[in-house]
This record gives C-alpha cells, structure tokens and sequence, in this order.
C-alpha cells in the first residue's frame, strides 16, 4: 500500500465523523461534554415513571378457577391434541387453554379444528394464524442459513395448502390475549410476549428485572406464553410467576419424544404450577407425516426428540444442550 | 450538501418504547486492529472512547435493572483489551444476559476455560459473536489485517474446544458474503474447522467512520425524512429499544458513538425521550433493518 493511500485510510483516526464531517479529537471532546441532558434526580424519576406506566388493556378477566390447563404450539399434532385434553379431563381442568400456533410441521392441518371446537378449548392467535389469516407468503421467520429457510417455507406452504378458507377466518378472529383468574391471581395469557406476538421468551434470554417490569406494566399477577417451544417457570422475587408452557407439537429438544403443558391451580391462596410431560402415540403421527411426504428431518424430531432445524433462534445456554 | 441543522428539523423522531438492549463500549475505540470497514474507526490509537471500569459499569447496570433491561451487549474497540473484562462479565451476568462481539485475537485457551466457566454459571446465556469478513485470507485479510484470518479462526477453535460456540458476524463487505452460497461456504468453514452446531448471522456496512472512506460516504439524498415514517413506526430501529454506554456518557445506539449529537444524557434515565433519526446512518438502519438478535 502506498503512503498516499494508507494515509488516506487513516485519515479519520483521531476524529469524529458526523456525517460527512470530520471534527478533530479535541473538539468533539469539548462537544460532547456539553451534549445531552443532565437531569436532577427528581426529574429523573419522573422520567422513569413516565417510561415505565402502560395502559392496562381492557381484557375480560375469565375464571375464577381453581384448575385450568395450558398448552401452546400444537403444530398440526391431533394425536397430541387428544392426549392433552384426555389429560386436562383427568386432571378435573375447569378449563382448557391454547396459546396459539396450531399449524406447521405435522401432518394434516385441517384435523385440529374439530378437536379444539369440541374440546372447549379457548384459543389464542399465534403467529403462525397471524400469518395464515392475512394470506401471507411464508412464515415470515428469516433464517440466516438457508436449510432453516428451506424448511420453513415447506411447512408453512403445506399448512397453508391444507387449511380450508374457514379455518384460515376462524385462525384470523382469535384474541390475541387473555386474562383469567386462578384463585386469587390475574395471569396474562399471550402467545409470544405482552408486546409482540413473535417475542422469544427463554428461560435463559428472559431476566428477572426484565419479566418484573413486564408484569407491572402489564398489572397481572403471572404471564404465560409459548412460541419459542422450550417449557419453564420462573417464580420472580415479587411472588408472581412466570410460565412458558412449551409446546405439546412436537418435542422440547430434549431426546424425549414425550411434549409438555402445564397445569396451574389455586393452592390456598398461591398459584400452583406444573409443566408435566405427555407421552403420546407418535409413532402413528411419524407415519401420518410420512404418508404425507413430509421431511425426514421433522419425523427424526418427533421420533427422537430432537430438533434438527431452525435452531438458530436458540440462545447459547439452550443451544449448548441442543444435539444439533 | 444539506446542513445537519436543516435535517435535524424534517428528521422522523424515534421513542424509546422499552429498554431492551443495553450496549457497554466497554474497549472504547481501543483495538488491536484497524479494520479498513470500522464503522467507529477503532485502531490501537484512537481514545474517542476510553475503556469503561467495572465500577464505572456498576451503576449503569442496576440503572437498567430497574428500567427492565433484556440484555447486556459488550463491544469496542476489542473487549478483552479491558483488563477487568472477566469480572465485568461476572457482575453482568448477575443481572441478564450477555454478548460479547470480539475479534478472537486475544482468546487464548486458558482464557476460553474461565470465560466457559462464567457460561456455565447463574441463569442466563453468556454468548460470544466473532467476527470474519471473508472465507479465506484473500478476503478477510484486507480488511481485518495481515495474517487475521488464521488469527481468528485459531481463537474460534479455542473457545469451541473450551465449549463455547460462538456465533460468526460477517458484513457484507463483499456482496457474495451475503448470497445463499456464500453463507454456504462460511458454514462449511466452520463445519471443516470442527465446529459441530455452527451459528452465523450476516451484518450490512455502515458508511461512516473508516468505511466512508473505503467505499465512498453517503449521498446527500440517502437521509430519512418525517414523509418517510412507516404506518408500524420505527419499531424494526435499534434505537427503539436500546442505548449505549461509553466513558463519556449514554449514547442513541451503539452506531453513532463518534457523534456529539448521538450522546443523549449522563445516565440512562437522562436518555428516554425521543431521537431524531438525522443521521444518514439512520437511513442504512432503516433500509436494511438492521437489528442485534443472533
Ligand atoms: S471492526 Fe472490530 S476488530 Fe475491526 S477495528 Fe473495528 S472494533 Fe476492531
Ligand atoms: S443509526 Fe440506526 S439505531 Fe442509531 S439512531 Fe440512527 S436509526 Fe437509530
Ligand atoms: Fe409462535
């Protein structure tokens, strides 16, 4: 590299470039001294206040209960399906809960609908009825690698091809949010997070300070969500809980073909919360989804249960227990 | 050319709706290297930034604690020139999440141990991002520096053999980088170099600071202006949701730290109100979405 050239790459070392500008060291220094604000300490907290405060949204609070079931990401998994509300039956659920997407992955999509209506099942919008309903092209997920893409856009497709127009307007009619009472607690029930219906809440991406904030802004007593499709409960300083209750479509990337749900219940006064494993007859869904045509490498999942695609959304503590 | 002025009155403003992202230039603008695309022109010399200290951080972190952060991003310059690097990551562990983006130079094994140590620890992730612009010396060396390339990949095979597994950052310094092939061939790289679960998340270029210079600095025309607001708001923008701390202050985002005007305040509480998006950078955040999920 020639001197003339090499200066003219170091030419903005030392210096603040705003826009096109470039401002010596120094002065930038004198600026930014003098640049922002600088707030008293009681302006500040009026500050905070403001930022923090939310309008509570108008929900109607359902319940009171003492037992409910919850369960999200069904995937197209009527096998699963039944078993759940077998199993909320057992349990003597007063009422059953779907957090949202019910498509994608499994075979037949049009089979879940008559089980939930059946079922009593009160159900939330995901993002995957979000994105049927409004008749978009694919699931709208972005993966960086291409395999990931590729898989995706299959079984958003094959969902899509397969659900009625009736079923796609049912999908695009359901609330995004609920409240219920369980015993004497008001939970939030969303699909990904109170502020995005494709948040990612992780056990290990979701700080306690973070979910305290949420849940004050929001005035509920617990949240419970889905979407990410790994399962945990978090009990905060505050007393409140915070439950995603995984997914019952397919496995939780944990070499176990069982999926899971959650049951809560009022325990004189405190919230009682148990993700429980449901063992289902998935070697029938592996040779629905293969008469089907579908991958090989969503079949392994449900037989082996572990993902094999699109785990790039998984944070490094999840990722490091992943097998792949 | 337009006067910043005349763009700071038609510039959309941005509303912090949450503070989700919390950026430490926790090196400054100190860096082992002086990448040619350094969108904040880092280089061994350049003390725009100084480095932060553990306990200049202290504050900042319960700060955002009680503003209810998400995560903790740690940049520079290259972190680990900060000799308390460790126990700042310790301290900020206690409170979310962690990424560090570093160049891998100075990831030695011993180093990879205690840093695999620190993951292993506590409730929440502790992940690394690495940066790479190339899949060959013939590419990534010209703008990263002789001899990085080898470098890097030396300091991503150790943080794997340690446990880690970092995440590579490439910028589509070359438009191939970004093609379906071309991420093909990162992940390949990776995969040959041992790396069983390979994680790469693509980056565009920033026309300011170093890159200006490398590729020519933006036209007058590519600044966003208040008819260019969007029916969903500014959501998709960084700056919607995070701030960034340096030595001298809280800034808009981690983008505009060679800015005056992007210093917003001197504690986080100084920074909430809106800021207006007047910088071109702003119009490369919009256009190509940037956003710091992996
Ligand atoms: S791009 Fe990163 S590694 Fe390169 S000079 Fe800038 S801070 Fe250092
Ligand atoms: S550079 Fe990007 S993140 Fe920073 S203020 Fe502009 S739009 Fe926001
Ligand atoms: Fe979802």
């Amino acid at each position: 590299m020639s001197a003339a050239e090499n200066n003219k790459l170091t030419a903005h070392r030392g210096k603040a470039t705003w826009g096109e500008r470039l401002v010596p060291l120094e002065r930038f220094r004198e600026e930014t001294a003098v640049a922002g604000r600088r707030l008293s300490e009681a302006a500040r907290l009026v500050e905070q206040g403001n930022f923090l405060r939310r309008e509570r949204g108008a929900t109607p609070v359902e319940g009171p209960y003492s037992r409910v079931v919850v369960f999200g990401g069904v995937y197209n998994n009527h096998l699963a399906l039944e078993a759940v509300l077998d199993a909320a039956h057992k349990h003597g659920a007063e009422a059953v809960y779907c957090l949202g997407d019910l498509g994608g992955f499994g075979p037949s999509p049009e089979k879940v609908w008559p089980l939930l209506l059946e079922g009593d099942v009160r159900t939330l919008q995901g993002n995957y009825e979000e994105s049927l309903a409004s008749g978009r092209e694919d699931c709208n997920c972005g993966y960086t690698d291409p395999r990931d893409n590729h898989f995706a856009t299959l079984s958003y497709r094959y969902t899509s091809e397969h659900c009625s127009s009736d079923f796609k307007r049912w999908m695009g009619g359901l609330p995004l949010q609920r409240r219920i009472r369980v015993g004497q607690r008001e939970l939030l029930l969303v699909h990904g997070s109170p502020r995005q219906i494709n948040e990612f809440l992780f056990h290990s991406t979701s700080p306690i300070s973070f979910l305290e904030v949420l849940l004050d802004q929001e005035s509920c007593d617990g949240l419970l969500c889905t979407h990410t499709g790994l399962q945990w409960h978090r009990r905060l300083p505050s007393g409140r809980d915070v439950v995603n209750v995984g997914v019952i479509g397919r496995p939780a990337n944990d070499g176990q073909p069982g999926v899971w749900y959650a049951m809560l219940e009022d325990r004189d006064g405190d919230l009682g919360v148990e993700l429980l494993r449901l063992e289902y007859d998935h070697t029938t869904l592996a040779l629905e989804m293969q008469q089907q045509n579908l991958p090989q490498e969503f079949i392994d999942t449900i037989r082996h249960g572990w993902w094999t695609t699109c785990l790039e959304i998984l944070p490094a503590r999840e990722r490091a227990r992943s097998r792949y | 050319m337009p006067s910043i002025e005349a763009s700071e009155a038609t510039a959309p403003r941005v509303t912090l709706s949450s503070l989700d992202t919390l950026w430490f230039q926790v090196a400054g603008t100190v860096c082992n290297l002086a990448c040619t695309h350094c969108f904040i022109s880092c280089s061994p010399t350049n003390r725009t930034h100084e480095f932060l200290s553990l306990e200049a951080i202290l504050p900042y972190l319960e700060e955002a604690a009680t503003l209810g952060v998400k995560e903790l991003y740690f940049t520079g310059g290259e972190p680990f020139l900060n000799p308390e690097m460790e126990s700042i990551l310790e301290q900020a562990l206690q409170v979310g999440p962690v990424t560090v983006l570093t160049n891998g130079l100075l990831l030695d094994p011993e180093r990879c141990r205690r840093l695999n140590q620190l993951a292993d620890q506590g409730d929440y992730s502790l992940d690394f991002r690495v940066s790479l612009d190339g899949y060959a010396p013939e590419t990534n060396d010209p703008i990263r520096g002789e001899g990085t390339f080898d470098r890097i990949l030396q300091g991503v095979s150790n943080l794997v053999e340690a446990g880690l597994n970092p995440v590579i950052t490439v910028t589509e310094v070359y438009e191939d980088n970004g093609s379906v092939s071309g991420k093909e061939r990162f992940f390949g790289l990776l995969r040959d170099l041992g790396v069983a679960k390979p994680r790469l998340k693509m980056l565009p270029v920033f026309q300011i600071g170093a890159e200006a210079e490398r590729s020519g600095a933006y036209d007058s025309w590519q600044r966003l202006r208040d008819r260019d607001t969007l029916d969903e708001g500014w959501g998709h923008l960084q700056c919607s949701s995070c701030r960034m701390v340096t030595d001298q202050g809280v800034w808009v985002c981690p983008i505009l730290v060679n800015e005056p005007r992007g210093k917003m305040g001197q504690t986080l509480s100084d920074t909430l109100e809106p800021f207006p998006l007047e910088h071109p950078a702003c119009w490369t955040c919009h256009v190509y979405g940037v956003s710091c999920k992996t």
